[in-house]
């Protein structure tokens, strides 16, 4: 895979950039709001957006489709825009010092310890869709969770500590 | 009780005339600048002069009301610029852009100042002119960025970090040019300088340790009552930071920051239409207060700040960008993008109301926003055809 370089856009949002393989310069903004922006380079000011088409979610979900890319960061992402009352989504990363690192997701008994359900884990460019209980951790996980806010702290506190 | 309710009712019915006719007279302009691709602020400044003192229709009745609600814009707009950056952000901001950062506030501060001091200004008067130079607008740079589709652009981002460097040093500079206005004695202003500060501070940390907290608190809520909960932190805090004599206005940009993931895109579509409303009656209550015949008086000075400014602020983008290794018509670009002064000059201006050389200072800002909110944007569309000195480009390219 190229490599792709990541830069913050405070207020707006993050942009991925590589180089293609026959050497256009391709750039991804995601905006914080979940619009996205197709960005190709200028061939004499690679600094300057030669071309710019915007997406929004839907049309991203159409691209993203059509390139083959997996869908659950999307659909995670509509099941909290639908916003359950009282339920919460949260995003929360595995540090290496974690005790559920090289254990499972039953191990830790972490539904019924916390009521709060891990519903997806992003591990470096793939994701795991509804992990089941067998799940192993690894350091650099992040855990896709849902629950009350309550459920959700001490969720965080199983994970992170 | 008759007669009371007759006489509040009759003067109500007066106030909502003049206000719902100026606000009409806000939205012709709004489109007007949408339609012609400017920035609304000098708009509404202008319409804020012929409704105002000396102008040609001048308002009566209503000004108590539109002077409360100016104050709630100027919260509302600095908690929806907290609003922006997540504590990531801004932290990744401090690390990355300090050194334009510092370059950007020297170059831009002290030509307010010094233009100030030459004129004969009280330092104070000067201080605050210096924070009207120096501070670019964000809305109508991040407008600009999105219009011109340059957000992908390499410079872009250095151009975003001077942005959050800028408006993280007004959490600083706003309490201490506030105590200063007040004008006590050294060592009283001293300790309300350090007073504020400490309180900035404390705020600041609890609003980036606890922001994630407060945002699960709220995140339950309905539309409704989000808003309200959102609306009265906003009010509550910014009255206490006043308390603190840390400017309000900070206390609401902290607020801002502390709102984080889904409950901070919520709070910014709730707050957002609020947020025009009070804003444009700000920027109009601001000129209000101008007599035209002054700001006429003071265009000459506010051109040399312009042009003076200008230039400075073109090296602000050139040494941000070229931090990023772009090159010199990127730089260009980032320079003439962060020529536009706006809504903070604005706000900077109308701490030294109350100065003896408040009004001039007051006319010389708004002649300033005038001319660089709508210059400023022309440069920044046209920045690629400038003729570049192949000397530049050589040192661009070094």
């Amino acid at each position: 895979m190229a490599e792709v370089t990541e830069t913050q856009l405070p207020g707006v949002g993050v942009r991925y950039e590589f180089t293609t393989r026959d050497g256009a310069r391709l750039g991804v903004l995601h905006h914080h709001g979940g619009r996205r922006e197709i960005v190709v380079y200028d061939e004499d000011d690679p600094d300057r957006a030669a071309s710019v088409v915007r997406l929004d979610g839907d049309d991203s979900r159409t691209l993203s489709e059509l390139l083959g890319a997996t869908q659950v960061t999307e659909a995670v992402r509509a099941m909290q825009q639908q916003r359950i009352e009282g339920l919460t989504l949260e995003w929360i990363d595995l540090p290496a010092r974690s005790a559920m690192v090289g254990r499972t997701i039953g191990d830790g008994e972490l539904r019924s310890r916390t009521g709060a359900s891990v519903v997806a884990v992003i591990r470096g460019e793939t994701t795991e869709p509804a992990p089941g209980p067998d799940f192993v951790f690894e350091a650099g996980d992040v855990a896709v969770a849902v629950g009350t806010p309550d459920g959700l702290e001490l969720l965080r506190q199983a994970l992170r500590s | 009780m008759t007669p009371v309710l007759a006489a509040a009712s009759n003067e109500a019915a007066l106030a909502f005339i003049e206000i719902g006719a100026v606000a009409l007279v806000l939205a012709l302009l709004a489109r007007l600048a949408g339609r012609l691709g400017m920035p609304a602020i000098p708009l509404y400044l202008l319409a804020g002069l012929l409704v105002g003192e000396g102008g040609v229709a001048t308002l009566d009745v209503s000004e108590d009301f539109i002077a409360l609600a100016a104050q709630i814009g100027v919260l509302l707009l600095l908690f929806t610029l907290g609003l922006e950056y997540t504590g990531d952000e801004l932290r990744h901001g401090l690390r990355s852009g300090s050194t334009a950062g510092a370059v950007d506030a020297v170059a831009n501060f002290l030509p307010g100042l010094a233009i100030g001091l030459l004129i004969g200004w009280e330092p104070t008067a000067a201080l605050l002119l210096g924070g009207v130079t120096w501070i670019s607008s964000s809305g109508v740079v991040a407008k600009l960025l999105a219009d011109l589709d340059r957000l992908g652009n390499r410079e872009t981002p250095s151009i975003l970090n001077v942005l959050v460097i800028e408006d993280l040093a007004m959490a600083v500079y706003l309490p201490i040019v506030a105590a200063l206005v007040v004008g006590r004695s050294a060592a009283d202003t001293a300790l309300t300088v350090a007073v504020a500060l400490a309180a900035v501070g404390a705020i600041l940390v609890l609003a980036l340790r606890g922001g994630d907290r407060l945002s699960a608190l709220l995140a339950p809520a309905s539309n409704e009552s989000l808003l309200l909960a959102v609306f009265g932190l906003i009010l509550l805090v910014g009255g206490l930071a006043e308390q603190l004599q840390v400017s309000s206005a900070i206390g609401a940009f902290l607020v801002g920051l502390a709102l984080s993931g889904v409950v901070q895109e919520r709070a910014s579509a709730l707050i957002e239409p609020l947020r025009d409303l009070f804003a444009a009656t700000f920027f109009l209550f601001f000129s209000f207060q101008i007599a035209p015949a002054t700001l006429v008086d003071v265009l000459g000075i506010a051109a040399v700040l312009g042009v003076v400014t200008a230039a400075t602020k073109m090296v602000s983008g050139w040494v941000a960008a070229g931090g990023l290794g772009v090159a010199e018509r990127g730089r260009i670009r980032a320079g003439t993008t962060l020529i536009a002064r706006g809504e903070f000059s604005i706000v900077i201006a109308s701490l030294g109301i109350g100065l003896a050389d408040g009004d001039d200072l007051g006319a010389v800002a708004a002649a300033y926003v005038l001319l660089t909110a709508v210059l400023g944007p022309v440069a920044a569309r046209f920045a690629d055809r400038l003729p570049v000195h192949p000397r530049l480009r050589a040192m661009a390219r070094r």
